[in-house]
């Protein structure tokens, strides 16, 4: 249904622009997946499926990507040995070791950057669907683009 | 692949521009940068790549290609500076020679450790990003515009912006921002000075020339903590010295001494007033502006409202407050905008609409 598209993704793979492929194709709708706020102030997305996905994606797949974020971003934010013992040696060097050392919660946006290029690899984009990573937008929303379905045309001439 | 224009043709076609009008673009931020014209494109294609704090829509200022800021007044960070620094300097070269001849050699090793510590404290309030929110891109705030238009009831009067979310069994109204166009997180203000959405804002400090909100804060904190002691230590040494030595001494030089023992007097109950404010906001994980609008205390008339985000536990509240893992700048300031003048939907205030690249293809 969409030849071209897994095709221009391979291409954008190499300039690992997300934006590139949003300007070749002709965005149909944008969802935005909110912020779940019922736990308080750390950065967990709602699981609600929108209404405007019911077409092109099945419910499981989305909430499967949704709490797998989720559950990334936690690890991010989790309070334990680990983030205090960070965060003792960060003040007694008077956190000039982040100027060497990269911190944890970076360390775990790097893996979310990478579980979301492959989500769109593999489950997004052969739909028509990109997910854009949620920092790039502040950590507020996850933006979804839906695609037209391009099954009847070229993308490149339109 | 990517609309490379070339600049001869891709001059041409830009002049021609009827594209601006078809993308609403016009949600029209006035901010600080203008809109470059037609021509100066040509010139960024082919010159350096703009880096986005250069078209960063709040009133702050960067340095060192994005990788300080500070907000636009910031006057008071000289003085404050100034005085640390004045202060400390006096006291070096005056008290310490005696102080160690006298009392002990540790004053000088001591007083330099917290000197240092101050100061880097304090750049590191003053130059970091203290959480501010990105403004919402043009679709974000259309979607969120469509979805109030929607749950709006069908009177006239608009209906007032808010949401309401449960935070830990406690109701929270969460407000829209008009100046961002997204409806703030909890524990996120406005800053007017600064022009931003901060998160987690305590307040906007005119001493430390920035707001204080989540990325900061653990520094602000420091940086006060250890400036009571410092003051403190200066005082005791200061006096110390001026009560052990034998000649009474007047005139200049004896004022000068005598000077740090002034500032520190009048500067160490205010700032151990505010550690100690701050010691409390930190244990009961508050912040100066919830603490001040009694957001949690009842003040509201609503029956027992219990701040949501607390651990009821001191140990933890200080822990999750002062050493929770640093959360990174969303802001992105040293990042490129694209080399096609369709920027990214990340800022609003661009006014040339995402399909121009597409569109150019056609018509070349």
């Amino acid at each position: 249904a969409l030849p071209h598209l897994p095709a221009l993704w391979s291409n954008t793979r190499k300039t690992h622009s997300l934006q590139d492929l949003r300007q070749q194709a002709s965005i149909a709708a944008k969802v935005f997946v909110q912020r779940d706020y019922t736990t308080g102030t750390i950065c967990q997305f709602q699981t609600k499926f929108p209404s405007e996905l019911e077409t092109r994606i099945d419910k499981q797949q989305f909430e499967e990507t949704i709490r797998t974020l989720n559950n990334l971003y936690a690890e991010a934010e989790k309070l334990g040995g680990r983030s205090y013992l960070e965060g003792c040696l960060a003040c007694v060097t008077a956190y000039t070791i982040f100027l060497c050392m990269e911190t944890h919660y970076e360390k775990v946006l790097k893996k979310i950057a990478k579980y979301i290029q492959e989500q769109n690899d593999k489950i997004y984009a052969p739909r028509g669907l990109l997910l854009t990573d949620p920092i790039e937008r502040g950590l507020r929303v996850v933006e979804i683009t839906i695609f037209e379905d391009q099954s009847n045309g070229r993308i490149e001439g339109r | 692949m990517s609309a490379r224009r070339d600049p001869a043709g891709g001059g041409g076609t830009m002049k021609n521009c009827e594209y601006r009008q078809i993308e609403p673009q016009g949600l029209g931020t006035p901010n600080a940068a203008p809109p470059p014209p037609a021509g100066a494109n040509d010139a960024d294609t082919r010159a350096k790549r703009r880096r986005k704090w250069e078209v960063f829509p709040g009133k702050n200022r960067f340095y060192c290609d994005g990788r300080i800021m500070v907000a636009r007044q910031s006057g008071v960070l000289p003085l404050t500076l100034g005085l640390i620094v004045l202060t400390s300097c006096l006291f070096f070269v005056f008290d310490c020679p005696f102080l160690v001849e006298h009392v002990t050699s540790c004053i000088p090793a001591i007083g330099g450790a917290l000197f240092a510590f101050v100061i880097i404290s304090l750049l590191q309030t003053s130059f970091r990003d203290p959480g501010i929110l990105p403004r919402a891109t043009a679709d974000e705030a259309a979607y969120t515009e469509k979805q109030i238009d929607d749950s709006a009831s069908s009177s006239y009067r608009p209906p007032p912006r808010t949401l309401e979310v449960i935070i830990n069994q406690q109701v929270v109204k969460l407000k829209y921002c008009f100046t961002c166009k997204m409806f703030r997180p909890p524990r996120t203000s406005h800053c007017s000075l600064c022009d931003n959405c901060v998160e987690r804002f305590d307040h906007h400090c005119p001493w430390v020339g920035n707001c204080v909100g989540k990325r900061n804060y653990r520094f602000f904190y420091a940086f006060i903590v250890s400036l009571s002691f410092l003051t403190a230590f200066i005082f005791g040494c200061v006096t110390t010295h001026l009560t052990l030595r034998s000649q009474g001494g007047k005139g200049l030089i004896t004022a000068v001494q005598e000077s740090p023992l002034i500032v520190c007097f009048f500067s160490v109950w205010s700032i151990l007033g505010l550690s100690g404010f701050h010691t409390y906001l930190v244990a009961s994980n508050l912040t100066t502006n919830e603490d001040i609008k009694g957001s949690w205390s009842g003040n509201s008339g609503v029956q027992n409202t219990v701040n949501p985000y607390s651990y009821n536990n001191i140990f933890a509240n200080c822990c999750a407050v002062l050493c929770a893992p640093l959360p990174p700048s969303l802001i992105d300031r040293r990042g490129f905008l694209p080399t096609q003048e369709s920027p990214p939907a990340a800022q609003p205030q661009v006014e040339l609409p995402v399909f121009v690249g597409k569109s150019d293809l056609t018509v070349v």
